[in-house]
Order: structure tokens, then sequence, then C-alpha cells
């Protein structure tokens, strides 16, 4: 793990640096710039403290007379130098932050232009938590150090002035310093190589708190159901008391570090008497220049950690750039033809050969059938048979491994960005709503007068509860649909789909949440309403296949038979078994009801036995 | 709605929540005195170096020539007392992570298992992701606060203090001039803070927004690519990007502003302290070494008045914390276990009985009204009706997730109120509609119906539940990953792990609420088979979604709008006209269309 400061890490970790300093150059100059007035005017305001030390302070008590001009020039270097210096401060803070929040922002942008423009297949690839914390923490991460950055230049260009001005004023004072500010940032190194590890540590742990807690509180009821609160709570404890013991260790390298940190530059301080007074009685310096050295260490003691910082975020930089960067990376993009699809009429669909693959995977095989233009075919299987794979082909979400998926004759592929969409709707089994209004979520930016909204709501039987709504069609619903319940997001898609009055409609089992009656009103409505579509709906329930004009029966990833409903269960035996369960089950219960003897009777004969012998 | 949500405790004051919150841990009030002693010794360890630069001026030059061996005694003392302070400090550091941490991970566990104590109407009335946060962000927020922000506001007084006492001793004069030159600044950070709290606070929110978009273009790829409103989605998102870090700069610059305000102030202080003290020093109020010293002691003030804006706003986010976590544990389970004193059940077949029950969620319609029937042992019964006619709110009060507002819910002919939950959990397990897995295996989260059970027993119950065939036909097999909340499995899959989990924990009465209806036909089929034969002995109770599940009950109990409206047997039931014959109807329709 890149947890410490390692040479490779540093490499790393000045090239992502190097990388922002690129991009935003005026930025980065402006805010090194003020960093440098900060660090000038910091060693500035020593030396202005010992001018005015040498000159009014000390002259005024020996000669008991104050020299106006030299009062008023040394309250004018005084504030002079304060007011440069916080300037210098001002900009530096301000300019860091824009630094950092633009590179940050910038990030963001490209992740997210590459995750909507990468494959579905590449997204299938990638875990959904992963693909969000690359957005947001690790982009944050990339770019932590760029905040304390121009403070550790300025920190540079404040002890190059410090060392000037030192051996300026006193070669042997100097050496003071030379030995204690290099102490200082060795030790803030040690430091913060120590804490590094276990501050990280200490992140994952709190992450993993965090997820244990939401897990748990998610399955509230399945641990209320079970009665295993105390089980939940022992998982809890023992990670929150592995954090507790993470972050204790992290007090304790704070606890040393800090005051040693605390008391190296005061005993430099003490050192610069010391050594001062020796200088003094040879009267190599006088007494404002010791005086300057001293405030002088006073005032760089702090600063100097800066140079730390930068350092101390590096790895978690370099890491967080790192994955960031495998997205900007990522290669395969979907090509897209040049053909255009549009046509008033239904769209007649071919699948030609059709294989597809997850991987090593392949589930689907070889898979052939047609839709008539303007027909309504029912695509049915058990679950797992590949169902809603072949869906994603249908609108090219993803490519066949091998095969084509052809619309009016033409290969998907063909045509033109776009071209898919406006002919072909899909509404998936996971309904997916924006955090955006009921309009929005229907139309999707589309012009779409009022009245064609209010008839897809209605066909998808969704104008009641949408009228009853606060705000009507206005209504935000919320992140990913929250404020509705889940059928009513499943209308809500419906609608987003036949309001673009489709060539081809898909629906990949897009009423599971709907009520039977409701759901039965919406299939006729569509089927009146679905005379300009050509329909293709996944399904097993009776209802739906009963709309269909025929029925393609998948099993395992492959078409086991084709036909009208009718005939494929009388000679498909899996198509049988599949959709008449409930009435064979029915058949089998009348059966058993019909000899009262052998049926119930014997059942409560065993139980009795059963209660015996417990 | 305030009887069952979680308590706000917004009238209490912060001061009064920090009390209260201290009180809940014992482990941060014990030793709290001498790490305050430790505190206040490595303060003064501040003032060494202005004593040290005045006394060298004063004494050890008062003759022109230095007298070295009084600089070389003094510089010595007081590099002792350094490491003495630095010492302290050490200790102090230590002390106070270990207190904090300690008790802040007890108010943890505590917090975490008082969500679980809550009802299901009190989780349910907070999203998820706000409970989670009163034991993860909220109790972080309060440790940041007692580490660095709390230690601060002593460390920060204690040193303001010393330097002024300091100060009066050398010149009364000076000390009224540096304090008028700071306490405008100290009038002014309050507001700085308050303007500084509002800016973080939309940070926040803008951060909240931002990621929700951002996490639409991973969720919703499917949708965005099937509608080919990638660059609509990607110019929401680029907005919210962009209104995020706006929100972000505009925090920095009010920082950036406000941060150099104290430099300016100082150095106003030390241009006065100079002007005024030359002229202190020749009517002899003060020496020179006393003057310098006080350019020293100013510099003590820049840091407490620095960090105070955002110490200000840290002990807010902390008072805040408390509030939220105390929140949590200051409301009470209102269905609470009775424990030690609650009937324990002898294992057996359950028989179960409503004596004219009513319910209402608080502040609406009553769901339930005039409930009174009872359920034999071992009988099975399907309980049909419309959404909204009070099926599930019947499951929850029979499975006491809920207490009835009027009348009473008896077990064996005990109120279910007085059955210890311990024993009332083991005995009656209902299956939810959702069936939520654990990020786990397969068997991990069977297991979780039984701690204790060997593989040996899961595979034989999955066996018994007739999904052996299932599992063998998983990639690995039981030993397969379901993923985050089963994701990796279908909504019918879940719901059939779910099953066999609440089948391994064994219990004498079974509650099925749809327990089944994203499973395919023909498994459906052939769990309800398995089911019969395994509920065998068992009180079972189904709230039913179609017509078999109901035509194999002993007994059907009807529900609309709010009351049982019909109950017997299917073949009875379907005979007489009402609910029961007209929703039958609508099933056999859609069924047979």
């Amino acid at each position: 793990m890149a947890t410490k400061v390692t040479s490779a890490v540093m490499r790393q970790g000045l090239r992502v640096l190097g990388v922002a300093i690129r991009t935003e150059k005026a930025v980065f100059t402006l805010a090194v710039l003020s960093s440098a007035v900060y660090g000038g005017m910091t060693v500035a305001s020593a030396w202005a403290l010992g001018w005015a030390t040498q000159n009014v302070v000390l002259p005024s008590f020996a000669e008991d007379r104050v020299a106006d001009g030299a009062l008023w020039t040394g309250t004018l270097l005084i504030i002079g130098t304060a007011l440069l210096k916080a300037i210098g401060v001002a900009g530096r803070r301000i300019l860091a932050g824009l630094l950092q929040y633009r590179m940050q922002a910038r990030s963001r942008r490209d992740v997210t232009k590459q995750y909507l423009r990468l494959p579905l297949s590449w997204h299938h690839r990638h875990p959904t938590g992963q693909l969000l914390s690359n957005a947001s923490a690790d982009a944050e991460a990339a770019w932590a150090p760029l905040a304390p950055l121009p403070m550790a230049v300025g920190v540079i260009v404040m002890l190059i002035t410090a060392a000037v001005a030192m051996i300026l004023t006193d070669t042997v004072l100097a050496v003071v310093g030379f030995l204690i500010f290099p102490a200082i940032a060795v030790l803030n190194l040690v430091y913060q190589r120590k804490l590094s590890p276990l501050a990280t540590r200490a992140q994952q742990l709190r992450a993993e708190v965090s997820e244990i807690a939401h897990e748990s509180f998610d399955g509230a009821l399945v641990v209320k159901t079970l009665g295993r609160e105390d089980l939940e709570t022992q998982r809890f404890l023992r990670r929150a008391h592995e954090l507790r013991d993470a972050n204790i260790a992290v007090g304790r390298v704070r606890g040393l570090f800090d005051p040693m940190l605390e008391a190296l530059p005061t005993l430099g301080v003490l050192a610069v008497l010391a050594v001062g007074a020796l200088r003094l009685s040879t009267s190599s310096i006088d007494a404002g220049d010791l005086v300057q050295v001293a405030y002088l260490f006073t005032l760089l003691s702090f600063p100097i950690r800066a140079l730390g910082w930068v350092l101390a975020e590096l790895p978690r930089s370099v890491v967080g750039w790192q994955r960031v960067q495998a997205v900007l990376d990522a290669t395969g993009s979907m090509e897209y033809g040049s053909q255009d699809l549009a046509s008033p009429t239904p769209a007649a669909l071919e699948v030609r050969g059709v294989s597809y693959a997850y991987g090593q995977a392949e589930v689907l095989h070889d898979v052939t059938f047609d839709v008539p233009a303007g027909r309504t075919v029912a695509l049915v299987g058990p679950t797992g048979s590949g169902k809603s794979t072949l869906v994603q082909l249908l609108v090219r979400l993803v490519d066949p491994t091998s095969g084509q998926v052809l619309l009016d004759g033409l290969d998907l592929r063909e045509v033109a960005y776009g071209g898919i969409a406006e002919s072909v709707a899909l509404v998936p089994q996971q309904t997916f709503l924006f955090d955006d209004t009921v309009r929005g979520n229907v139309t999707l930016g589309g012009d779409v007068p009022d009245e064609d909204v209010w008839a897809a709501l209605r066909l998808a039987q969704a104008d009641g509860f949408v009228g009853r709504l606060p705000a009507g069609l206005d209504t935000r619903v919320g992140e990913r649909g929250a404020s509705l319940s889940g059928g009513q997001r499943q209308r809500v898609a419906l609608a987003r789909a036949v309001v673009r009055r489709p060539r081809l409609l898909i629906l990949d089992d897009a009423t599971s949440s709907v009520d039977p009656q409701v759901e039965a009103k919406i299939l006729y409505g569509l089927r009146d309403a679905a005379e300009a579509s050509t329909v293709v709906v996944v399904a097993y329930r009776m209802a739906t296949i009963a709309l269909a004009d025929e029925v393609v029966y998948l099993d395992h990833g492959r078409v086991v038979d084709r036909g009208r409903h009718e005939e494929l269960v009388t000679r498909c035996t899996g198509y049988r078994n599949l959709v008449t369960a409930y009435e064979r089950e029915e058949a089998e219960r009348a059966a058993i009801e019909a000899e009262p003897v052998t049926g119930p009777a014997r059942l409560e004969d065993e139980e009795d036995q059963e209660e015996v012998s417990a | 709605m305030t009887a069952q949500s979680i308590q706000r405790n917004a009238e209490r004051s912060a001061l009064g929540t920090i009390r209260h919150g201290l009180s809940l841990t014992p482990e941060f009030r014990k030793g709290l005195a001498g790490t305050l002693i430790l505190a206040v010794v490595a303060t003064i360890g501040k003032i060494i170096v202005p004593i040290a630069v005045q006394q060298t001026i004063d004494t050890g030059l008062k003759t022109g020539r230095p007298d070295l061996e009084y600089i070389t005694t003094a510089v010595l003392i007081c590099a002792a007392a350094v490491v003495v302070t630095a010492l302290a400090g050490y200790l102090m550091n230590v002390r106070l992570y270990k207190a904090t941490e300690s008790s802040l991970a007890t108010l943890r566990v505590r917090g975490f298992r008082h969500v679980h104590d809550l009802s299901v109407l009190t989780q349910n009335s907070e999203r998820r992701g706000a409970l989670v946060s009163r034991v993860t962000n909220d109790i972080d927020q309060i440790s940041t606060f007692m580490q660095w922000g709390g230690l601060m506001i002593i460390v920060s007084l204690g040193q303001l203090f010393v330097a002024t006492v300091l100060m009066f001793v050398y010149s009364w004069q000076l000390t009224l001039l540096v304090w008028a030159c700071f306490i405008p600044l100290m009038i002014a950070l309050p507001r700085f803070q308050r303007l500084l709290s509002r800016a973080y606070t939309l940070v926040r929110e803008r951060t909240g927004d931002m990621l929700a978009a951002v996490s639409e273009s991973v969720v919703g790829a499917a949708v965005i690519r099937a509608y080919a409103s990638e660059r609509r989605t990607g110019e929401r998102i680029d907005t919210s990007v962009n209104a995020n870090r706006s929100a972000q700069i505009r925090a920095q610059t009010i920082v950036g502003f406000v941060f150099p305000l104290t430099e300016i102030v100082a150095a106003l202080a030390i241009a006065g302290i100079v002007l005024l003290g030359v002229r202190l020093g020749l009517s002899g109020d003060i020496s020179q070494g006393q003057l310098v010293a006080f350019l020293f002691l100013v510099t003590l003030f820049v840091s407490p008045l620095q960090t105070a804006t955002e110490v200000l706003n840290e002990a807010q986010n902390a008072v805040a914390g408390w509030r939220r976590i105390l929140g949590v544990l200051d409301t009470p389970p209102d269905v609470a276990d009775p424990g030690e004193r609650g009937v324990e059940l002898p294992r057996g077949p359950i028989s179960v009985a409503f004596e004219d029950v009513h319910f209402a969620y608080p502040g609406g319609e009553p769901v339930l009204r005039e409930i009174t029937l009872e359920i034999p042992p071992r009988t099975r019964v399907a309980v049909v009706g419309e959404t909204g006619s009070g099926k599930t709110t019947f499951a929850k009060l029979l499975t006491r997730l809920m207490d009835p507002v009027g009348g009473r819910v008896t077990v064996d002919g005990h109120d279910l109120r007085e059955v210890r939950f311990s024993c009332l959990r083991e005995r009656i397990v209902m299956v939810p509609q959702d069936g939520f897995l654990f990020d786990g295996t397969l068997a991990d989260n069977i297991r979780y119906g039984k701690p204790s059970a060997t593989d040996a027993e899961i595979e034989l119950a999955m066996t018994e539940l007739g999904l052996a065939d299932w599992v063998e036909g998983l990639p690995a097999g039981l030993d397969t990953a379901v993923g985050q909340r089963g994701e990796s499995l279908s909504a019918g899959e879940r719901q059939l792990v779910a099953l066999a989990r609440a089948y391994l924990a064994d219990p004498d009465l079974l509650l099925l609420d749809e327990a089944t209806s994203a499973v395919d036909p023909a498994t459906e089929v052939r769990l309800a088979r398995a089911l019969e034969g395994v509920t065998r002995g068992r009180t079972a109770v189904s709230i039913a979604h179609r017509l078999s599940t109901a035509e194999k009950a002993d007994e059907v109990l009807v529900f609309d709008a709010g009351r049982l409206v019909q109950r017997g047997a299917h073949a009875d039931l379907v005979k007489e006209p009402g609910v029961y014959a007209d929703l039958h109807s609508s099933w056999v329709s859609a069924a047979h269309s």
C-alpha cells in the first residue's frame, strides 16, 4: 500500500503536481507569487522589529529621548510589512483554493464524461461503488496537496530569505538557525511518515464502520424479525473498537510530535539568546540583531511544517490520481454509423445468429428470430435464461459478440448516434428516474407539449397520481425517484417510453411492481395504442403473454421454440411448465379435493402423530 | 408524528447538550481534571520565550556588558521548563485521545444499538443515510472537536490568560493597549463565523447535489444510453460540479480574507507598543526588556484568534452532532422489549388471537379497525385484500413490529407486549417481500437465520425447500457471493434466500408477506409445494398475492378498507357474493385472459 513516502511515490506525486501546474499555469504562478510575498514579508517583519528595537527602543532608553523620525519610520515598517504579508496570505489562500477546486472539478467533469462515453459493457465490468468513488473521493484526494502547495513554495522562499538575512546579520547565529530549521523539517518528515499509515488505517476503518452501519440499518427489518440485534451490535462493536484503537494510535504519534515541534523552535530561541549573548560580549552584533533573529525563529517555526503537509498528502494523492487516470485512460467506445432509421411506420426487427458473452461466460448462443413490423412478440423464459441481456442487444446498449441485430434490414451498428433512441424505446426491468421533475423524466429535455405528456401518463396509468402530486408535472421526484413508490416509478418510466411514439417498444418485465388490476389496464391501453409500434415484451405472466401475437421461448440462452402461445403450450414442455405452473397446480388440487379421503384427512393424521411423538 | 420520529432536541441549549452528552460518557470525565492540569502546564510553555528575552535584556545586558553566567543559567532553566511543558503536552494529548476515543466508541455503539431497538415506524421516519450519519459522521465531528477544537479553546484561553497576566506584571498601560486593539476583532469573530458556517453549509448541500448528479451517470448508464441523453445528463452533471466548485471557492475566499486580519491587528498592536512604550520608558514605567518582551507576547494573541473562526465552527458542528446522537438515545423505543419481566413461551405450535384491534399511523386515519379473530395452532391462514386494505399492517402487528393503538394481540393467551423479544423473535418469524441480503456468501445469509447452523444443515434446508437444484446452478453454489444488498442476485433469487433464511430459523409461526412475488411461476409452484410440507405442524400465515395460496389455506382472511370483512375456507367464500368473490374473479381473469 502506498501509504509511506517512498521515493517512487515522491516522484509520482511530483508528477501529479506537475500536471496541475501545467493545467492552471496562471493561477499557480499568482498563488506562488502571493506566497512568496508572504514568505518574504514574514522575514521582513522580523527585520522591521529588530530595526525598531535597535533604532527606536534601545536608543530611547539609553538616551532618555525619543527620536521622532526613527519612531515613525519603525512604525511604518512594522505596519507596512504586515499589510503586505496579509495581502500575500489572502492571495495565497484564495488562489490555492482556486487551484485545488478547479482541478477537482475538472477531474470530476472528465471522469463523468468518460462514464457517459464508455460503452455499457465497460460499466458491467466495474462495480458501481468504485465508479462513484472515482468521481468523488479519488478526484478529491488527487488534488488535495494543491491546498498547501503554494504555502510550501512560499516557505522555501521564506527560508532562503531568512538564511540570507541571518548570514548578513551574523554568521555564528546563522549556524544556530541552520541547525534548528533542518531539524524541524526532518522531525516533521519523520512525523508525517509515522502518521500517514496510521491515519490511512483510521480512515479505512471509519469507512468500514460506516459501511456496517449502512448495511445493518438497511437490513433493519431482517435484523428485527429474526431478533439479531445482539449479533449486529457485536459486529459493529468489533469494528468500532478497532477504529477507537486506530485513532488512539494516531493520537499517540500526534501527542509525541506536536509538543516536540513546538519545543524545538523555543529551544532554538533560547540557543540564540545564549549564543547571542556571547556574540554581544565580543561586540560582533547588537541587541537589535539578537531580537531580530529570536523573532524570526518565533515566526518561522509554524510555516516550516507546511513542507510536511504536502508530503503527507502525496501518497493519497498518487493513489487517487491513478484511479482517476485509469478511468480517463479507459478505451473502447461505441462506434456509430451514419444511417438514418426514421420512418413513420412500425419497425421490423430481426435477430440473426446472435451470441453474447460477459467476459468468458457466454449467456446467449446463436439466437435467431424476427418480429415483423407492427407485431407484438413475447420473450418468455425462466429466470437467468438471458432475456434481459437480449433486450440490451435490441437497443444496442451492447453489441453482440457475433451475429447481427437488424432494424428494417439495417444493422444497428450502421445507425447514426441517436438514431436508435429515436425509433426504439426500452423500459428496463430496473426503473431509473433522474433527480428531476416528472415532466423532465418523461420528456428527457425534449420539446414535448403537455397534452402529449399527459396522454403518455394516462396510457401508463400514471395520470391519476401525478395529478395529485403537489406541483403536478413540475413535482421533483427526488434522487432516483425516491419520493415515488416502486409501482409509480415504473409507470413514469413507461410514460417516458410511450411519449416518444417509438417504432419499436421494448418492455422488460416493466410492470412487475404494479398491481395486477392496474397492470391489466396498462396492457390493454398499450395494445390499443400500439398500432403504430412493433412491441417486444419480456414476461411470464399469462395476462402479458395474451397480448402477444407470438411467443419466443428462451432457455439457457437459446431460442428453444417460437410460435403462437397455443402451439407452444402443446408442443414445448419447458414453456408449458413455466406458463401453466399455476393452472396445473390448481388442477391437481381440484383432483385431490375430488378424493377427500386420500387428501387432507391423511395429512391431519400425520400431524397428530407428529404431535404425539414430539 | 412526534411520538414516533426521532427527538429533535433543539430546545436544549448548547451547554446543556454538551453536559448531557458528557454525562452519558463517564470514560471521558474520569481523569479529566488531571488532563486539564497537564493542559495548563503545557500552556505555560508559551510564555517562556518572552520571559527569557526580557530577562536577558534587562538583567543580562543591564551593565552594557553581557552577564554571561546569568544568561546561561536563565537559558538552562528555561530549557528545562520547555522540556517539562513538552512532556506535559505529550501526556495530555495521550490522555485526551484515550478518553475521548473510548467514550465516543461507547456512545457510537450505544447509538447503533438504540437505532435497532427503535420501532420500525421510528426507523422509517428518517432516511437510512441520516441514521447512519448519527453513529458515524456526527460522532467523528464530536471527536474532532474534543481532540482539536475543544483543546484549542482551552489552550487558546490559557494562552491569552497567561500572556495577559505576564503583560500586566510588566505594564498595565500596554496591556490595555493590546486588548484595545484585539477586542474589535474578537467582537467581529462570531459574525465571520456565521458567514463561514453558512458558506460551508452551502458547500455541503452543493456536494450532495453533485454526488447525486454524478451517480446518475453510473446508476442510470443503461437508460441514458437507451434514450441517447448523454449530452443532457453531461450538462446536468457539469452544472452541479461547477456549482459545487463555486461554493467551495466562495468559502475559501471568506477564509482567505478573514484569516490575515489578525496579522494586521497584531501589527497595529506592535506599532502601538513601540509608540507608547518608548514614552512609558521615558517616565520609567517600563524597562526595555519588558518592552521587547511585549513584542513577543503579542504573537501569542495571533494563533488563538486566527483559528477562532474555525474552532467556533467546529464547536457548532460538534454541538449539532451531539444533539443528533442524543436525539437517537433520547427517543424511547415505543415497541419495547419487556426483557427479564417478560413471558417465555414454551416451544410448540402457536395460536394467535386479535381482540378488537385498532391501528392508525401517528396523525393518520385508522388503517385497521375492530379486528377480532383467532388463529388456532397448526392452521394455515391466507390473508387477502387489495393494496391498502390493511394486510401488511396486520402482519406487522402479528409480529410485533408495531403495537396496536387499541385492543390487544395475544399468542398462546399472552399479550404480545408481555412476551420477551428473545423468545418472540425465535418463535414468530416474518419473511418480508423485499428480500434484503447482507454482503457475503449465500451460506452466510442463510446462516443468519440460525448462526450455529452447519453447512450440512444449510444444504438440508435447501433440499427440503426444493432449492438444491437452483443452488447447484449458481457459479459457486452456497459460496456464491451475493454482493451488496444481494444485488448480484435477481429479485426473485433474493426472495428464495430470504425464505431459506427464515426456514432455517425454525419458527413455530411463519409469516410470509408476499415473500415469493418476484419468483418465476414454475419455481414458485415448486416452492409452494415444498412450503406446504415444511410448514406442517406449524402455524403459517401468508399474505397472498395470487389465487392458489388462498385456495390451499385452511382459512382465508379477507381485508377491505382496514376491516376484516370475510373469513372462511376458499370453497365457501368463493360461493358467497362479496369482496373475496370479486378478488377471485379478477385473479382468474388475469391468469387466463
